[in-house]
Parts: C-alpha cells; structure tokens; sequence
C-alpha cells in the first residue's frame, strides 16, 4: 500500500494561551520535506517577544494547574492518547512527509508508541503515593510532591511527535506548564496535535512556539521565567543550556546522544535457528529510522571466531534493504531529514576511507527516480575498521554501522566503553553468564540483550557519561518535574526547653 | 602549519555573520541530532576553559574542541564549510537557511610530526 503527500495549509502559527497565534514579528520559515525536497508549510520564525507571551501565558496559568487533582490531569492525558489513536495514520502520514522516514515506522512504532506513553503517565500519576515517616513517637516526616512550575522543552527532529511524547506528559502529569520548541526541521506533527486537542487543556498549560535555535530556543532556554528545562539533542547545545540554567540555578535534564556498541558473542552462531535470525536482524538494526536514533547502534563488535560468517549474513540483510519512496508501506529506509545531515554523513564517508575503514557495502548517497531524486538518501553502509577510527568515534546520525572484531570479553568490553558516550548499547550471546556480567560491565544507561530498538513506557532511559542525565519513560521521569516538600510535623506539647 | 581551514563560501558567509553579531567563536559539538558540527556563537556565550582546546583562528574566530574530543579527532585535518540545511542548534547561521558543516582529511607525516609531536 502506498500514500502520498497530506495536505497542508500554506501558514501555521504558535499555539500560545490556547489560541493559535501568528508571530509577533510576522516572519516566517519555509518547511520543506526531505523525501522531495518539496514545500511543505510556512511556520513562524519566533523570537524572543513569541517566547515571552508563551512563558507568561504558562506562568499565569501554572497555579491553578498545579492545584489540579491527579485524577483531572490523568484522565486529560488519556484524552490526548484517545486522539492520538484515534488519528494514527494521519499523524503518521505527516511525520513521514516531515521526517523522511518510511511510513511503516510511522504506522507501527513512532505514533502507536506516543499513544502508550500519554497513557502510561496517566497511569504513574494514579498508583503512586507520597511517603511519610514517624521519626519518633510524637514527630512525623511527610513528602508531598510538588510541581516545578513552568518547564521548557527543547526537542529534535528523528522522531518528531515521539520525542514530544516522551517530553510532555511526565511534565504535564505532575502539574507543570509547558513552552516547547519543535525542531525547525519537523514542526508539522506537534501542529497537527494542537489542532486537535486545543480544548483539552486549560489555556496557558501547554504552549508550542516554533523558530530557530538562536532566535526562538535561547530565549526559551535562558528565561528567568522558567524552572527547568529539559533538552534533547548534541553536547555543545547541553552545555550551553546548562550554562544558562545555571544563571537561574535551574535544573535540568540532557539526552544528548552516543556511539552505541552492539556486541555479538560467538554464541550466537551455534545453531542456524530463529534466535540467529533475529541476532542478523539486531546487527541491521543501525539503519533504522535513516540512522538517526540517539541510541543508533552503530558501533557493530563481532567476536573474531563468528566473524566472517557472522557478518557474511548481516552484509547479505543489509543488502536486502528496500530503499524506495517512503510514503509506500513495503519501504524499510527513507530519507535523511535535512540536507546538511546528508552532506555530513557522505563528508564521514570520506574521512572514514581516508582512515582505512573498508566499504563492505553502500558508501554512497543514493539517487531515488523522479521527485525522489530531489531527496536525501543515503545507503545503507556497513564499514569495517577499528574502534580508534573517528567514524568508530562520532554520531554520523545515518544508516551507517561500524564494524570491528574482538577476542574475548575482556576486549568487548573494553572497545564498548572506549567512547565518549553511554546511552545504549546491545549485547547478544546464549550464554546464561555473559547475559549478565556483560551489561553489568558496559558505562551505558540503556544496554538492550537479545534485542535492540525498543523503547517502551516503563522501562527508564537516559544517559551515562556525555550522553546526559535523568531517565525518561519511566515513573523516575515524574520526580525530574517536581519539588519535594516536607513538612516535619510535632505532635509533641511540650517545648525544647532551650529558651 | 595549521590544523583547521575554511572554505570561501563558508567564510563569505562567516564574515557576513561578523557584521551581524560581532565577535564569534566555533566550538565542534558531538553527540547526536545536529552534533558531529562545528557551532558558531557570540564570542561570550558560551563559558569556555582549559578542557576547550583551540584548534586555530578562521577570519578572526577561533575555533574550539573538548578536549576529550580532540583525543580522538587529532590525528586529522578540519575544513569548515557550509551548506543549505536546517540545524536545530544555537548556531547563528542556522536562521540564513544554512549550515556549517566539517570536512576531514588524515594529517600528512610532516603535519603530524610538528602539530602532534609524532
């Protein structure tokens, strides 16, 4: 089955105070599609004076939210996954149109997955309690949890409405205002959401502002009038955010990334059954979503008794790839999301030549037939080299796995952690021992064993090292939105005795 | 002998941003989504120290990277271009419709020898 472009308006605005809302300044930025490179919608370059609204709309509105019972806020965010679903292919069509990627990720991970997370927070706000201690006979120690106040959210373009998904209802649920920035490249999906849940939230409690990262993202991220700010994307921007933050002595949280180690123990190979079939499957995974997955696991580490014949099946999978319009539903790799990420990853294909890494399959941009030929595809690429290798070392952020072979754990483990980065990493063995002591060994928040790319509600996510701090998609993500407050309460009449 | 260089274009382009903004400086960013780019800033922006290595001066800016980073990048040569694009980062360029981005090449022998003692 395939589908084709949806249809868009020519203009859209913010979503300030529960109204859509032109620009303050008037300007606005053409989006295009990285499929065809054709125009998708304008939408408003904001600066700073768009921020401002949007932060004192969410800061006017933050007290009488906060005050919300936890029974409103949950059946609010079950409201928006009912919609969601309800609209599944329509969101998906558009996040394809926007992001490049095909519309079978779309249709069956990206969208039905925002669906589960709006209701999994939605459930975590209604099973958990507060705490309370008796310190002594005549003294108790209580927790009650509070909303930060007005949060800011930065997120980026791989996964759109996903990435929005994972930001908002942990903030929301705990009874935070919210000003979020899309990317500039993918501000389509976040649009289409607030078009259709405007009514569901009070005026002022979400509130989406759209622009450039120096225009629209500092100023956000800068703001006095916010309490934290979470962010995912790259370390420079974490740094710089984090720097800002610390003018106002404001938390926040960071996913910034990694170079992801998937480790194939030689185990894998010792017997031709499904188990192996979905190890091959594991190793392909790096061309998921274009590549462009903070979690990518482009760093393939095969142990060198499995590794001709190991790989010898992972080059034929890879070379099985259908790479073709991503609006039809047999496509497995669509576009890059923007051209500046096609020219950086075919600038890594050079460097990682020039280095001696060897082309075992793809190396190249790849033409697609008519409009298509206006798009950013980029082959599915395997390279063969070593862990020192700079392509071994950076986010190329496409379908692009390196891959390296080892002795023994030791060695595995050793290559695994030479990184600058610990957000996933995969571990794949039949060995009841190695399925433990191997992760345990790994500097990574995430290592996923016997299986790869999955990204459940319920199941925390963050980074170790440069990759970031705090966890998202899990009931912890509640407490990175929230003050606590004790109160310490006396039953005692007596007094001290000290005055 | 230098270990950074910049393309025509990309330095058109850099001093255009100089007139706009005023004194600037590229720090290489990592990690994921737009990372694995040089970003350009206000020179003050961003708090920089004895961890941020200075790879050299393109038109006046100077070009810095984490140390930590540069371990793994040193052996090679950095040539700042840019290109149309969309970078969701800080970077000023970004609101031109276009992008930084970094061309690499290995150092030769006698450039090795003398920027990493080798």
């Amino acid at each position: 089955m395939s589908y084709s472009k949806p249809e868009f308006k020519q203009k859209y605005k913010n979503f300030i105070n529960g109204e859509f809302v032109a620009p303050l300044g008037g300007q606005y930025f053409d989006n295009t599609s990285p499929i065809d490179n054709s125009l998708i919608a304008k939408y408003p370059r904001s600066q700073k004076e768009d921020v401002e609204l949007a932060l004192d709309a969410a800061n006017a509105a933050k007290e009488a939210w906060g005050n919300t019972s936890a029974t409103e806020r949950a059946t609010l965010l079950n409201k928006v996954a009912d919609i969601i679903e309800a609209n599944l292919e329509e969101f998906a069509v558009v996040e394809t149109c926007d992001n490049g990627k095909p519309i079978r990720e779309t249709l069956n991970a990206d969208i039905p997955l925002c669906v589960d997370h709006w209701r999994y927070f939605a459930a975590c706000i209604r099973s958990e309690e507060g705490s309370a201690t008796e310190l002594d006979k005549n003294t108790l120690s209580m927790n009650i949890k509070e909303p930060l106040g007005v949060v800011g959210q930065i997120i980026p373009w791989n996964f759109p409405l996903l990435m929005l998904s994972w930001k908002l209802p942990p903030a929301l649920v705990t009874g935070n205002c919210v000003v979020l920035k899309p990317a500039e490249q993918t501000p389509s999906s976040a649009t289409l959401l607030m078009e259709k849940i405007a009514d569901v939230f009070p005026p002022g409690v979400i509130n989406i502002i759209h622009g450039f990262g120096p225009e629209a993202g500092k100023p956000l991220a800068s703001s006095s009038k916010v309490d934290k700010v979470a962010f995912t994307g790259e370390t420079t921007t974490g740094q710089l955010i984090m720097q800002y933050a610390s003018k106002n002595l404001n938390p926040v949280t960071m996913e910034l990334g990694g170079k992801s180690p998937n480790i194939f123990f030689n185990s894998v190979m010792d017997a031709d059954d499904e188990y192996l079939d979905k190890a091959i499957e594991g190793a392909v995974l790096f061309a998921f979503n274009q590549g462009e997955v903070c979690t990518c696991p482009s760093r393939i580490l095969v142990q060198e008794d499995i590794y001709d014949a190991f790989l010898e099946r992972v080059i034929k999978r890879t070379k099985a790839i259908v790479q073709d319009n991503p609006y039809d539903d047999k496509t497995m790799v669509g576009a890059q999301a923007s051209n500046d990420q096609y020219e950086k990853i075919q600038s890594y294909f050079k460097i990682g030549i020039d280095e001696g890494a060897k082309v075992l399959t793809g190396g190249s941009a790849k033409k697609l037939e008519g409009n298509l030929a206006n798009g950013f595809y980029i082959q599915p690429t395997l390279l063969e080299g070593h862990n020192k290798m700079r392509v071994f070392q950076e986010e190329i952020f496409g379908p692009v796995a390196c891959v390296t072979k080892f002795k023994d754990e030791a060695e595995a483990i050793e290559i695994a952690n030479d990184t600058l980065y610990g957000l996933g990493a995969g571990v794949w063995t039949r060995d009841a021992h190695q399925l433990y002591q191997i992760p345990r060994a790994i500097k990574a928040g995430r290592v996923w064993v016997n299986c790869y790319h999955a990204y459940p509600a319920h199941a925390p996510f963050g980074g170790y090292k440069k990759s970031g701090f705090g966890r998202e998609n899990h009931v912890m993500m509640l407490n990175y939105y929230r003050q606590t407050k004790n109160m310490l309460i006396s039953y005692d009449k007596n007094k001290l005795g000290f005055f | 002998m230098e270990r950074i260089a910049i393309t025509e274009k990309a330095a058109t382009v850099l001093e255009k941003l100089k007139t706009t903004h005023g004194e600037l400086i590229f720090h290489q960013s990592g990690g994921c989504c737009d990372g694995s780019a040089p970003m350009l800033f206000a020179k003050d922006d961003m708090y920089l120290d004895e961890s941020d290595i200075l790879l050299g001066t393109l038109n006046g800016v100077n070009f810095y990277m984490n140390q930590d980073q540069f371990t793994y990048w040193k052996h090679t040569h950095l040539t700042v271009d840019i290109t149309e694009g969309r970078g969701a980062s800080f970077s000023l360029e970004i609101p031109l419709g276009l992008r930084f981005l970094i061309h690499s090449r290995l150092l030769t022998k006698e450039e090795n020898k003398i920027l990493n003692n080798l």
